[in-house]
């Protein structure tokens, strides 16, 4: 029983992080229909941006706001100069679907290897604020820590706010409108270029909460070469597609599903199978229900 | 007609699609406060004018003018800030927005928060104000009752008539309708002809239609388009006795 629930809140803990970066995907799908490999090397450049205000404040919390500003910031700038221009470009033809995904791939090197030139290769360290020490049950301790309530508090804080913006403020009507037909927005009054660069600064802040929380919620370690913002990329893609891609409530569910399954298995079947679970589980999710489990049959009308 | 006499002012328009000529010297005005009528047979260039002047089609050449003032052409989201609104063939709602936000949607020039405040819901009377808007032009169109439906669920009339609502909620004065009687029957069109007079005391309407009988009642001129050139215009009564109309419509050998 002990360590059903201990496995149930690790999971719950690693797919509300899987969750954030699910949301960011999402956003920047439902605004330009493009999914960005690059959101990988933003969430670090954010994070990158979070480790070097620590340098000059003492706060945490005052490094994610500044993460997510910076985040935020670099992702409308890749909207305005790079993917403005490409989806303008390429409106017809094989390559039209395809361009934009590609330049993302590109884009995710780059952005890398910036880093690289910035702050080098070598190991960073950002100290989780809160205690990353179990809560303790009379003589059990858990594995679940202040520090992990707080990211599922943050987690559930930025779902709410988001789903706020897009469902009930009137530049979140622009937002729906320009994902179902830009066409149909512009000739409504919508202004959809603007309304893009917004849905991808918000995606650019989420995923710069994704990157801080996944370092807090580990030993606090992080390089370039951390394997794990990729698999926080391919785990939030994969939320967002079990989530159905266009539902910011779906991406969470997705999140958090796929982090309790993969707990579970790792837990109880096999340490592992830490790299394959994920994907069997995308696999599962495509052959069973391929419009994901909050999407409509039919995805897109326009 | 001078120019400070029309409202909307298209000269000398040409639109090639690759080797076609889709328009050629098409030169089109409305009036304050004119009922004008766009007709031609099928693949005449009525649309293609349509979007040429809503910003969607680039002419090769021609010149644009609105209220007085020559401008280039209007881009397709600017245009109902400048006071242009258009209603397009078949629905063309967000069927997975409701009602109200269909129309609300065609109002946003009236918000005068900007994006980002707006999106942390800082200014909600905006809000409140976009949503009574809403609700006036869909009073406008009787669809009050329908505001918290899905689009998606109208029946085809109705869908029409919120269209009309998300045109007219934005206050142009140019309201350009696009085969607004196409798939409606007897009744609705009535309402149909009823509407544009109540409109004409308001603003301006361009309007492409295929039903004649809407087309000459509620016209005050009308502009005939074949292999996208203007071959008669004026008033009912004479395009409908012109010779070259009737040709046009019925082939050579009615002459």
């Amino acid at each position: 029983m002990f360590q059903l629930i201990n496995t149930l809140l690790i999971g719950i803990t690693s797919g509300a992080i899987y969750a954030l970066m699910a949301l960011s995907i999402v956003l920047v799908w439902r605004s330009t229909r493009v999914i960005n490999f690059a959101q990988a090397g933003q969430a670090l450049t954010s994070t990158f941006i979070g480790f070097q205000t620590l340098k000059y404040v003492d706060s945490f919390w005052i490094a994610l706001v500044v993460a997510m500003i910076g985040g935020a910031l670099i992702s409308a700038l890749i909207e305005i100069t790079l993917m403005r221009v490409l989806l303008k470009h390429s409106t017809s033809g094989a390559i039209a679907g395809v361009a934009p995904i590609i330049a993302t791939l590109g884009l995710l090197e780059v952005i890398q290897a910036s880093i690289t030139l910035i702050w080098g290769g070598a190991d960073s360290l950002i100290t989780p604020p809160l205690s990353n020490t179990g809560f303790t049950i009379g003589t059990n301790t858990l594995v679940f820590s202040p520090m992990k309530l707080a990211i599922i508090a943050i987690v559930a804080v930025l779902l709410i706010l988001l789903t706020l913006i897009v469902q009930k403020t009137s530049i979140g009507l622009s937002l729906r409108a320009a994902a179902f037909s830009p066409e149909l927005a512009r000739l409504a009054g919508v202004r959809v270029d603007a309304v893009r660069t917004l849905g991808w600064a918000l995606s650019g802040a989420t995923g710069a909460v994704a990157g801080l929380l996944l370092v807090a919620n580990g030993n606090g370690s992080f390089s370039t070469a951390s394997i794990e913002f990729s698999l926080l990329l391919i785990s939030g893609f994969i939320a967002a597609v079990i989530g159905g891609l266009e539902s910011l409530l779906g991406a969470v569910i997705g999140g958090l599903a796929l982090g309790i399954i993969t707990a579970f298995v790792l837990m109880y079947i096999s340490d592992s199978l830490f790299f394959i679970a994920p994907f069997v589980i995308l696999l599962l999710v495509l052959f069973i229900r391929p419009q994901g489990f909050l999407g409509k049959k039919g995805g897109r009308r326009a | 007609m001078s120019t400070n006499k029309n409202l909307l002012e298209a000269k000398d328009v040409n639109v090639a699609f690759g080797g076609l000529r889709a328009l050629s010297k098409v030169d089109i005005a409305v009036g304050h406060h004119e009922v004008v009528g766009l007709i031609g047979p099928n693949g005449a260039g009525k649309t293609t004018m349509f979007n040429t002047i809503c910003g969607i089609v680039k002419p090769d050449s021609g010149t644009f003018a609105f209220d007085g003032n020559p401008s280039p052409w209007p881009a397709t989201d600017q245009l109902s800030s400048i006071g242009i609104a258009r209603t397009l063939q078949g629905v063309g709602l967000f069927p997975e927005l409701t009602v109200t936000e269909n129309v609300m949607l065609g109002a946003h020039k009236f918000a005068r928060t900007g994006l980002l405040s707006a999106s942390f819901g800082v200014n909600s009377r905006d809000e409140r104000q976009l949503r009574d808007r809403a609700h006036f032009a869909l009073e406008r169109v009787y669809a009050a009752s329908l505001a918290d439906v899905r689009a998606g669920s109208l029946s085809y009339p109705d869908s029409k008539r919120v269209a009309i609502a998300r045109a007219l909620v934005s206050h142009p004065k140019l309201l350009l309708l696009d085969e607004p009687a196409g798939g409606l029957g007897a009744q609705d069109i009535e309402w149909l002809n009823r509407l544009i007079s109540d409109l004409s005391g308001e603003m301006s309407i361009l309007i492409v239609e295929h039903h004649m009988d809407v087309v000459m009642s509620v016209c005050d001129r009308i502009y005939v388009l074949n292999f996208g050139e203007v071959i008669s215009s004026g008033t009912p009564d004479h395009v409908r006795n012109d010779p070259a109309v009737i040709t046009a419509y019925l082939g050579a050998d009615a002459k």
